[in-house]
């Protein structure tokens, strides 16, 4: 009688395990969307401020930074060798993909820890002026995430060690592969408003 | 039986709308995505276009396909994905990710224009 008069939910409604977990992490990624586009807001209104110093043309290499773009678009696809070894359940190639997507990803957060030593070198860190300080914390911001996605895909290698491709560790693998192309996407947003429109200002 | 049993659950979720990449999706993916990052970095290093609006523009656009591409390709984004959810997420994301941008760049450029001179401003002849 109470249940059939009720106006909400008596029980909660049976979900199978993680049959959220991509929605919510989707959510998440948005939400990270957000926080970039606050640093590309900055950077866009504070590009422009070089306190006499040196600009985009005196700092930026353009074949240094098509070659850090290049390592990003490959390990791209790597990963994505890797999800598609996992639905034809061949661990062995999953974790051969994802040890090659993460050198390509090492090689990228190494070339860009190389330009902002360089950078530092020449007088040109972030307390330089405006310009730079926004500029190291965009590009920073999403060297840091790439960072973190390397250190989860070592952990996530181990898991799939220990116990194999289960349900669990399939639903990683989908975060992760979302993670990672979302950062690519990111990417590609720095390199065009950061590198190759600064190039042009 | 392990597997057997994860890939059971994995067939129950593509009911849900969830999807999956395939190896064209990705290939192609990828060779997009080679094409429009080589454009805009040969359009801006060798100056191909004479004017840097024309060149600008080109890049913002060449940038706008390539995002569209990863999300298709590569985040197998579909309007149906998760019942719809994560595409509405995704337009709200947009259109806020869009009011950020033009509003922070249209406020700040009108406040720096009109901003009352500096002291040492006013000492320039």
């Amino acid at each position: 009688m109470a249940k059939s008069s009720a106006f909400y939910l008596t029980e909660e409604p049976h979900h199978a395990e993680g049959s959220s977990t991509m929605l919510g992490f989707w959510i998440y990624l948005m939400s990270d969307c957000l926080v970039f586009a606050m640093l590309f807001a900055a950077y866009g209104v504070l590009g422009g401020s070089y306190a006499g110093g040196p600009g985009p043309k005196d700092l930026f290499e353009l074949p240094v930074v098509a070659v850090n773009t290049a390592m990003l678009l490959f390990s791209s696809i790597t990963y994505g060798f890797a999800m598609l070894a996992s639905h034809k359940n061949r661990l062995g190639a999953v974790l051969g993909w994802l040890g090659v997507t993460a050198l390509f990803g090492a090689a990228f957060v190494g070339i860009e820890l190389n330009e902002f030593v360089h950078l530092i070198r020449e007088g040109a860190g972030p307390q330089r002026s405006a310009f730079l300080s926004s500029f190291f914390t965009l590009v920073a911001t999403h060297g840091l995430h790439v960072s973190s996605g390397l250190a989860w895909m070592g952990i996530l290698a181990v898991q799939l060690m220990q116990r194999g491709l289960t349900a669990a560790n399939r639903r990683r693998l989908m975060c992760l592969s979302m993670f990672w192309h979302f950062l690519d996407v990111i990417w590609i947003g720095v390199f065009t408003f950061v590198y190759l429109m600064g190039m042009l200002r | 039986m392990a597997q057997h049993h994860a890939r059971d659950h994995h067939d129950a979720h593509g009911h849900h709308g969830e999807v999956h990449g395939t190896l064209p999706e990705y290939v192609v993916g990828f060779a997009l995505s080679v094409i429009l990052t080589a454009v805009p970095f040969w359009l801006v290093m060798d100056h191909v276009l004479k004017s840097n609006v024309h060149t600008a523009l080109a890049v913002m656009a060449f940038a706008a396909a390539q995002m569209v591409v990863h999300m298709v390709c590569f985040l197998h984004m579909r309007p149906r994905a998760e019942g719809g959810w994560s595409f509405m997420a995704l337009m709200f994301t947009v259109i806020v990710v869009v009011i950020t941008l033009t509003g922070s760049l249209w406020v700040m450029y009108h406040l720096n224009t009109n901003m009352a001179p500096m002291p040492d401003m006013l000492q320039q002849p």
